[in-house]
């Protein structure tokens, strides 16, 4: 079993995580390798390469390579974990994970770091927002983005203590505070409900979760309404029932990703909720858009990624609840 | 067979296949190599008969190395496709999978019986190789310029299981392999992490599915390109057997990454394909493949009469 570290109680990247994880993973399983594209310190992976070096293959700027290799790394009893920027992992070596290792199902873990925009400065051409759409298409392929990094460690040790399937796991690059006190037991189905509430359900992922909780704190103080808070952490597959369960209860919702609508935490729940529970859900997201450079706080900004704009999305859903809306289709009234 | 396909008379069973030499202490000689290559050829035309298509010129191109690499070079074990020891064979260009489903089931990895069932739906021979359909296959291929990389992944974990002394990765790569960007990293990464364990053998039959390569997208010296990436690098002729068998057998005792540019013809083996453009994926006629049997029978009965005598003679 992994030695699983104390919690952190401070504000700090998700991607640390990653590399911490990544160094307990190593001490307590052999079959454990990395593989990095010359972002390793930037990935934390770097951890894992000084404590494991002999393991630890650092690829270059060539991140196909690193996909197909390690393709060939699992399809020979190791496993190993890639790690890179969300745009090169999901953008660039697309077919290499594709086919080498979705098609295959092979135990690879891809450790996307300095996933949305709150990458900051380096701009569009690094900002990756479609990352989230493009593995959740990708047939076997599971997506997990953990919301701080306690759930992140938790995240990167339950990816080798149980479970086989091919994953990727998202990772960003500021410091993001801690929602979860304690490293949790395991990401349980993927949906956590951080917060209860009957009026509207906030569905979040990522860097939104601890931005959604803001919101609904605002939307309790300034408007008296009662919002749940659900953290999403495993995109794929969709704990569905959790999902339904929440919006049958309030009956309108609003989901939050640091990522393209189209396709993204957005698109998984609208249809979840539109073949099994048709309620209204409204996004906040990326448009049609790319991203620009400025701080990772400014373009959280700039894209309308915030507490303000999540809880301004709730109070437009809510004013639209009973126009738009009719009575579910299971599920009790709505009051 | 199936009864519909028994009336056919291009699709009958391939006359006398011996069985592989399993367990016997004899490598197989040049000529019996031969022999087994033009087996495998008279195997990927009635299976691409049958299937109505594929990739025939492709796998007849390479039907030397894989007949060499199958029946002399792989320590591999068909009863066991898991043991940790075997050599691992990459066909980086997938869509040769025709050649090497032949060579597997002449081994007895499958029955040969299932090789008429390539590229229909049922079938565990999907169009490119699949690692979890088909026993024998190491790693999914299909999308050109990975296969090498993948190979560079493998013989890394058998490092790290310190089995690199023993089990040999060899890589079938294509033209069209060298025109993807990947292949040139994979070299990279092989030479900076000092694998020795490896060798990438480049079928190199001048043609792709728009024209000569030459035409299309000139790749220039490739044997000298492995070279300049620190790679030992040689250029023979890929259908000359005792020459494939030697390169293939000194690049497992080298300490350096082995490339072996194998000069052949698209279509080896068949007159009225050899060399010529416009056969690149598509399956051949009933026609061709009928007057395509006839020729590669008609050799493979001349090499196995040439091998009766002089086998006992060779091995008293």
């Amino acid at each position: 079993m992994t030695a699983i570290a104390d919690p952190k109680s401070e504000p700090i990247a998700t991607r640390h995580a990653y590399g911490d994880a990544l160094v307990a993973l190593g001490e307590a399983h052999a079959d454990v390798v990395a593989l990095d594209a010359d972002l390793a310190v930037s990935t934390q992976s770097i951890k894992f390469g000084k404590r494991f070096p002999e393991r630890f293959f650092n690829c270059g700027a060539a991140e196909a390579n690193m996909m197909s290799m390690a393709c060939g790394l699992a399809a020979t009893g190791k496993v190993p974990y890639a790690s890179t920027f969300a745009i090169f992992a999901a953008g660039r070596a697309y077919d290499q994970v594709r086919l080498g290792i979705a098609h295959n199902e092979l135990k690879v873990r891809i450790g996307a770091s300095h996933g949305g925009v709150s990458l900051g400065e380096d701009g569009a051409s690094h900002a990756m927002i479609e990352d989230i759409a493009l593995m959740r298409t990708m047939p076997r392929m599971q997506v997990v983005v953990p919301a701080d990094y306690n759930q992140a460690y938790r995240a990167v040790v339950a990816s080798y203590e149980s479970n086989d399937a091919p994953m990727y796991i998202r990772f960003g690059r500021p410091s993001t505070p801690i929602v979860y006190e304690e490293i949790p037991e395991s990401l349980g189905d993927g949906v956590d409900v951080l917060r209860e509430g009957k009026d509207i359900t906030l569905i979040a992922t990522g860097h939104m979760v601890w931005r959604a909780l803001e919101a609904a704190d605002s939307l309790e103080s300034e408007d008296g309404v009662e919002a749940e808070v659900l953290n999403v952490s495993i995109i794929k597959p969709l704990a569905s029932d959790a999902v339904l369960e929440s919006v049958s209860k309030t009956g309108v919702a609003v989901t939050a990703e640091e990522h393209r609508v189209a396709g993204g935490l957005a698109d998984a729940v609208r249809s979840v909720a539109a073949e099994q529970h048709p309620v209204p859900i409204f996004a906040v997201g990326m448009g049609d858009e790319f991203s620009v450079s400025g701080t990772g706080e400014a373009c959280m900004e700039h894209f309308g990624l915030t507490a303000r704009a999540i809880a301004d999305r709730a109070r437009e859903a809510l004013v639209l609840k009973p126009i738009v809306s009719r009575p579910p289709l299971f599920g009790p009234e709505w009051t | 067979m199936p009864a519909n396909l028994a009336r056919v008379s291009h699709l009958r069973p391939v006359p006398d296949p011996k069985p592989p030499a399993l367990g016997e202490d004899l490598e197989p000689t040049i000529p019996e190599l031969e022999r087994w290559a033009t087996l495998l050829r008279c195997e990927c035309v009635r299976m691409l008969a049958v299937a109505k298509s594929g990739h025939l010129d492709s796998s007849l191109s390479a039907a030397d190395v894989i007949a060499a690499l199958y029946y002399r070079v792989l320590r591999h074990d068909p009863r066991r496709p898991d043991w940790p020891e075997r050599d691992r064979f990459v066909l980086c260009k997938g869509h040769a999978a025709p050649i090497q489903y032949a060579a597997l089931a002449h081994h007895g990895y499958f029955p040969l019986e299932d090789l008429m069932g390539l590229r229909q739906i049922g079938s565990q021979l999907q169009g490119h190789p699949d690692m979890n359909r088909t026993p024998g296959v190491e790693v999914s291929t299909g999308s050109l310029g990975q296969g090498l990389s993948m190979c560079v992944g493998i013989a890394l974990a058998l490092r790290l299981d310190g089995l690199d002394e023993t089990a040999h990765v060899f890589g079938l790569l294509s033209d069209g392999d060298c025109q993807e960007g990947q292949t040139w990293e994979a070299a990279t990464a092989a030479r900076h992490f000092g694998i020795s364990n490896i060798t990438a053998i480049v079928d190199y039959n001048h043609l792709q599915t728009d024209g000569t390569t030459e035409e299309v997208m000139d790749t220039a010296d490739v044997r000298a390109k492995f070279e300049a990436f620190g790679w030992d690098s040689v250029e023979i002729d890929g259908h000359d057997m005792a020459s494939v068998v030697e390169a293939l057998e000194r690049s497992r005792t080298l300490d350096r990454p082995a490339a072996i540019v194998c000069q052949t013809k698209k279509g080896k083996g068949i007159s009225a394909m050899e060399g010529q453009f416009g056969f690149h994926g598509k399956p051949p006629s009933p026609e061709l493949a009928a007057d395509a049997l006839e020729e590669l029978e008609t050799r493979l009965e001349e090499q196995t009469r040439a091998l009766q005598p002089s086998e006992e003679g060779a091995r008293e």
